[in-house]
């Protein structure tokens, strides 16, 4: 563990650990709501604000929060139209996000040194400690939302018509979770990157509910799990040098898998057991 | 006071007018049963009522409120058809069941009334061994009665419930009409669509049938005919709704 002496690493280190936590507990709701993809589309709409930042010689964090946190209010206003033309919005916005980040920070290429891949595929070695500030504040205001708004978020993305006929704040509630959203895309940009992001808001909560039975069980197995990615994936980059964000998110999804292969090998076990538990007793029984 | 007052509603859907005019009025303590086929209007009604559809024209007033009022619908429990597409991570029934006790609780963090009411509405719909189970190994029946919990938790005074017994298994229809009945023994007020009214026949003290958006009757439970009647009678539901392909995670 002697890697983690330097400071850098450490800072590293705690930046991708802030992500691990944050981003499950905020993923859960977009699985619960089956928008498990609608991290990745906000990803791309940052990219913009990344390079709105840049040319501006402004933080790019900065920029990129405000930026995704109007494109993730777009999101949730197209959502709750409904319409089907819907799809084809979200595409616009997404791909829109993404190319005009790329054309943006291209064109501030000569002021800064600024690499696009580092914002696409994250590069937690070169947090400052600016950054991680910035990180561990929104960092915190993301678990706040997440942890404190539980049962008001679960009982929205549950059931919304239900929620509204029980006088429930939806729209506020609704519009919260796209604003937190964009929060957590950006508090996860440094460490595993824009297209990056929606993994570690997903993959967790995917490996969590494999063998959970309740909402908060799953949310809290999933920030384990999150964290539990995020420092072995760091550690793993950072001892055969390979890209962190997509170490990462590669341990996230072997966690995933070994989850998954004990689940199905207790359910197959399971199921032989009630196979012979609901034999049905002869009618007859015939004498030796 | 009455506890639903519905004045000529009409309600459209893209210019097509599903309620054409609909006067209804519900006091307390009664069990009025909307009937109707499938297509007349009859879920449209009670959707105008909660508030879920825009009324292109006529009023709402609930408690003697205005429709919208926050206040009122405290006061109401409404148990949908099925559990919202919204299944995507585990839950467990007492936190389906504790979802609906917001509405009461307000802001302020969880006391002891609240965990009481939430126990109440699981026993009253005979799940309270269950309240740690995932709803999605539920039978149907149960997962219906998860929701009539979920509506109970807030102590309301008017329960509104849309098709409650579609599809639900015997020992499911009884155990929710034991619930039923205690509810209106309390004083309860009832609205709900039905299709068939199997177990909840005795409870109910008025029908109402929609036709092509009107009602075309409101008065005494009409006796089943055509069909209807034959008691081997198969209630297919074409316009149940369809389960929400997820792109990834369909459990």
């Amino acid at each position: 563990m002697s890697l983690f002496a330097y400071d850098f690493m450490q800072r590293a280190l705690i930046g991708v650990l802030i992500t691990g936590l944050a981003a499950p507990s905020l993923g859960i709701y977009l699985v619960q709501r089956r928008m498990a993809l609608i991290g990745d589309g906000i990803g791309h709409i940052a990219l913009t604000g990344v390079g709105l930042g840049l040319l501006t010689s402004r933080s790019p964090v900065i920029t990129a929060v405000v930026v995704s946190a109007l494109g993730a209010v777009a999101v949730e206003l197209i959502r709750e139209r409904g319409k089907a033309s819907g799809d084809i919005a979200l595409a616009l916005l997404f791909y829109g996000g993404i190319s005009g980040g790329v054309f943006l920070v291209t064109l501030s290429s000569g002021r800064t040194n600024a690499n696009l891949m580092a914002y696409l595929f994250g590069s937690p070695l070169t947090t400052s400690p600016a950054d991680l500030l910035v990180m561990m504040v929104l960092g915190a205001v993301v678990l706040g939302v997440t942890l404190l708004l539980r049962p008001w978020l679960f009982a929205v993305c549950q059931d919304e018509e239900y929620a509204r006929v029980a006088g429930l704040p939806v729209r506020a509630l609704n519009l919260l979770l796209a604003v937190t959203t964009a929060v957590t895309v950006t508090v996860a940009m440094r460490a595993v990157g824009l297209l990056l992001v929606s993994a570690l808001m997903v993959v967790p909560v995917a490996a969590a509910q494999l063998v959970t039975r309740g909402f908060r069980t799953t949310m809290h197995l999933a920030m384990l799990l999150g964290v539990l990615a995020s420092g072995l994936g760091i550690t793993l980059a950072a001892q055969y040098d390979t890209a962190p964000g997509a170490t990462i998110v590669l341990v996230a999804i072997g966690i995933f898998a070994a989850l998954a292969t004990v689940s199905a090998i207790r359910r197959g076990s399971r199921r032989r057991t009630t196979v012979e538990v609901e034999v049905e007793p002869p009618d007859v029984v015939l004498g030796a | 006071m009455n506890v639903i007052e519905l004045r000529s509603a009409v309600v459209a859907y893209d210019e097509r007018p599903v309620l054409r005019g609909v006067d209804l009025t519900v006091g307390a303590g009664e069990v009025v049963a909307i009937l109707g086929a499938n297509g007349s209007g009859k879920s449209t009604l009670v959707r105008a009522v909660l508030g879920l559809v825009p009324l292109v024209a006529g009023s709402v007033r609930l408690f003697g409120a205005d429709g919208s009022a926050r206040t009122s619908r405290r006061r109401i429990g409404y148990v949908p058809q099925r559990l919202g597409a919204g299944s995507g991570v585990p839950a467990t029934v007492s936190e389906v069941v504790a979802s609906g006790r917001l509405a009461r609780r307000g802001l302020r963090p969880v006391r002891r009334m609240d965990r009481d009411a939430i126990t109440a509405a699981l026993t009253a719909v005979g799940l309270a061994d269950r309240a740690t189970s995932p709803v999605s190994t539920l039978s149907g029946g149960q997962q219906q009665r998860t929701l009539i919990a979920r509506a109970l938790a807030a102590e309301p005074e008017l329960l509104v419930l849309d098709e409650p017994t579609a599809g639900v298994d015997a020992a499911s229809q009884d155990a929710f009409a034991a619930a039923l009945a205690a509810f209106v023994a309390g004083g309860g007020t009832v609205l709900l669509v039905a299709h068939e009214l199997g177990p909840l026949q005795p409870l109910v003290t008025r029908a109402v049938v929609v036709h092509d958006g009107r009602i075309a009757h409101d008065g005494e439970v009409p006796a089943p005919a055509g069909h209807h009647a034959h008691p081997e009678h198969d209630h297919v539901h074409p316009h149940a709704p369809a389960e929400t392909p997820g792109i990834w995670f369909n459990r």
